[in-house]
């Protein structure tokens, strides 16, 4: 049987949904004889590649190249899952908004700094007015909340999903805990 | 005219960053640059929300070393109440961040870094990942896959949750550790030591067959850095700082973390989001030093058991005091793995762990609160100022591979010149680059991957920074 493709990213997350997927222990082993992890902070392969079944996405849209990179993996994938509440509704990082860029900046780099305050600019993204959750940018296929999300959820979606069955998650999630 | 090279993303490190290389006309590294490239803005909006939340939020920043965290913020908010939590609340939160070493440390070693020991640095890019070793060392995956398992599952165990338990809590812990949860943790105890030994014995022969990554896997002088008990142990969970300098003086000594700010300041350079900070009595960027497992293990006297001990011995003899490459860091983190079951099994055994007293309550009667831990990566500081009632008027966060930042830097910079010759690229000599970033387990936890480019993206530049030219290979 040709194996799955399978992708990870990570936009503006803790990790922890990474994590939580890791957290399926030693039944990783046994996906990964049905499921090829193409692209993913995991392994080494640095280009985003064509035609992937699934791609987890981890946390919130907050930079300019944070868009660019959603825009081009929506168009190389099936299956586009937002994994865990950042993904989902923007959750933490999206608590920067009600203050706006500049504010945030001005703490970190100005007022807590005591050599050299500036905002970094050079070879960086752009910081954008405005965090967003994944669904504001590009179509999302499937939402698993949580944060993280519990392995054994994780686990499940995935395996539905790569029996090609979309799976009904309700009552094996929690949501922002 | 210069030439640039960037590698981007960085993998199988925890969380995703760039770096730049800077060549001069002959070929040879000028400048090396680590950029972190996302910026989450937790000292601002932390603003306004009350201090007991701040653990939890705080925690958020990452999801590997969540534990550490908790940890910092809720001894921080100990200070804002200004209580003395029970005994056992104390012990609870010492083991919970014993747990989180075991995990994260076999996160770095057998996820993200073994397969370049056991593939070799110039290995198939394709098969130098934890799969690939899956493959050809089934038992060795396992290990590590299990010792991860048991680290996650005691931090659920005391929890109830893996990653981001809402359990440690201001004053203490939520809850008292269940007599069936005790023993579930305890039985394991001998299978995973068993593992651990495994793994010393796997790796020592196998580590120290790459004697030039040795030579230059941020190999000089630094400052070192970590906690210190009272007779000069190592610590991860109360302590005083303890600086030592490159010759193994000890420069700075039972020094208070609340007077942080005497001895630690932040500078900011306009390529990276991370910040500098430094050691304050040499400047920027004289003051440069490391934290982590290879500081913890040149700041201490001794770890305080038995097999650590015996194992910390050997590695004094072998690559000397103050062990000096970066590259160490490896070893050193099973060693404080070890370390960790060891002192689950003194705790563990003591039913005074079963007391249900675990949390001292009172309101705020203090302004500032200053927590300190040592996280997997190293010393972590949160500070939180509120106002009478409790509310974050502001806050500052050093972690761990913020300290490292000075030195990260300086180690590319050492690899590069080694490995990386302007005319010949190729893949092995790329990865040793991020192969030493990957040596200090950095916790970025802020990625960016930039979707789309080459595996090797050569950009370059005339002596105005203008780009001129951008050269795309395949990968090697
Ligand atoms: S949802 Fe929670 S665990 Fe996942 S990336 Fe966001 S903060 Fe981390």
């Amino acid at each position: 049987m040709k194996k799955i493709k399978l992708a990870t990213v990570w936009l503006d997350g803790c990790s922890g949904c990474h994590m939580s997927f890791l957290d399926t222990d030693e039944r990783i082993l046994g996906l990964l004889e049905h499921v090829e992890i193409v692209y993913s902070p995991l392994v080494d392969i640095k280009t985003f590649p064509e035609n992937v079944d699934i791609t987890l996405i981890e946390g919130s849209v907050s930079t300019n190249e944070d868009v660019v990179k959603i825009k081009k993996v929506r168009a190389h994938t099936k299956t586009l899952v937002a994994l865990g509440d950042c993904a989902v509704t923007g959750n933490v990082p999206a608590m920067r908004n009600p203050f706006g860029v500049e504010a945030t900046i001005d703490r970190a780099y100005f007022h807590l700094v005591q050599h050299n305050p500036l905002t970094p600019s050079e070879y960086l993204p752009r910081l954008l007015d405005k965090v967003v959750p994944v669904h504001d940018v590009v179509k999302v296929d499937f939402h698993v909340p949580g944060c993280p999300p519990p392995a054994d959820t994780i686990y499940y979606a995935l395996t539905e999903l790569v029996r090609g069955r979309m799976p009904d998650i309700k009552l094996m999630t929690r949501f922002g805990k | 005219m210069t030439q640039t090279i960037t590698i981007d993303p960085i993998t199988r490190i925890e969380g995703h960053a760039k770096i730049t290389l800077h060549l001069n006309d002959s070929g040879t590294v000028e400048r090396a640059l680590f950029h972190t490239t996302q910026f989450r803005g937790f000292e601002k909006f932390c603003e306004g929300r009350p201090y007991y939340e701040m653990p939890s939020l705080m925690a958020r920043s990452c999801g590997i070393c969540p534990v550490a965290h908790l940890v910092a913020g809720a001894k921080a908010c100990d200070q804002i109440l200004a209580v003395k939590i029970p005994d056992t609340a104390g012990d609870l939160r010492r083991i919970m961040n014993f747990a989180q070493i075991i995990q994260s440390h076999a996160l770095c070693m057998f996820y993200l870094s073994a397969p370049d020991f056991i593939f070799g640095f110039d290995a198939n890019p394709a098969t130098r990942n934890i799969a690939g070793l899956a493959a050809k060392n089934p038992q060795l995956a396992r290990d590590g896959i299990r010792l991860r398992q048991f680290g996650q599952q005691t931090i659920e165990l005391l929890g109830g949750k893996r990653i981001h338990p809402a359990w440690i809590v201001a004053g203490g812990v939520s809850e008292p550790l269940k007599p069936d949860h005790r023993d579930r943790i305890q039985v394991q105890l001998p299978e995973v030591k068993d593992i651990a030994m495994r793994a010393l014995a796997t790796f020592k022969p196998i580590l120290r067959k790459y004697e030039s990554e040795m030579e230059t896997f941020g190999n000089f002088p630094s400052l070192f850095m970590g906690l210190v008990d009272e007779q000069g142990n190592i610590q991860h969970y109360d302590g005083k700082l303890r600086v030592v300098d490159s010759a193994g003086n000890v420069i700075t000594q039972g020094w208070d973390p609340a007077r942080y700010q005497e001895l630690i300041a932040e500078a900011v350079e306009p390529w990276t989001f991370m910040k500098f900070p430094y050691y304050k009595p040499m400047g920027y960027p004289n003051g440069m030093y490391r934290v982590g497992p290879l500081a913890r293990l040149n700041v201490i006297a001794r770890c305080g058991t038995p097999l650590a001990d015996a194992e910390l011995d050997e590695f004094r003899s072998k690559y000397g005091y103050p062990a000096s490459s970066s590259y160490h860091n490896h070893l050193a983190r099973l060693i404080e793995v070890l370390y960790s079951i060891e002192r689950l099994e003194q705790k563990l055994s003591d039913d005074s762990i079963l007391d249900t007293h675990v949390r001292a309550g009172a309101a705020p009667n203090a302004r500032d609160g200053i927590g300190v831990a040592e996280a997997p990566r190293g010393t972590i500081i949160h500070h939180y100022h509120v106002d009478q009632d409790g509310v974050v008027e502001w806050a500052n966060m050093i972690i761990a591979t913020g300290h490292n930042n000075l030195a990260m830097n300086r180690s590319i910079l050492q690899v590069a010149r080694s490995y990386v010759n302007g005319d010949k690229l190729t893949e092995g000599m790329l990865n040793r680059v991020e192969a030493v970033i990957r040596a200090y387990d950095p916790c970025l936890s802020c990625s960016t991957h930039a979707v789309g480019q080459m595996p090797l993206h050569i950009e370059l530049y005339d002596g105005n920074s203008e780009l001129r030219d951008t050269l795309v290979r395949d990968s090697a």
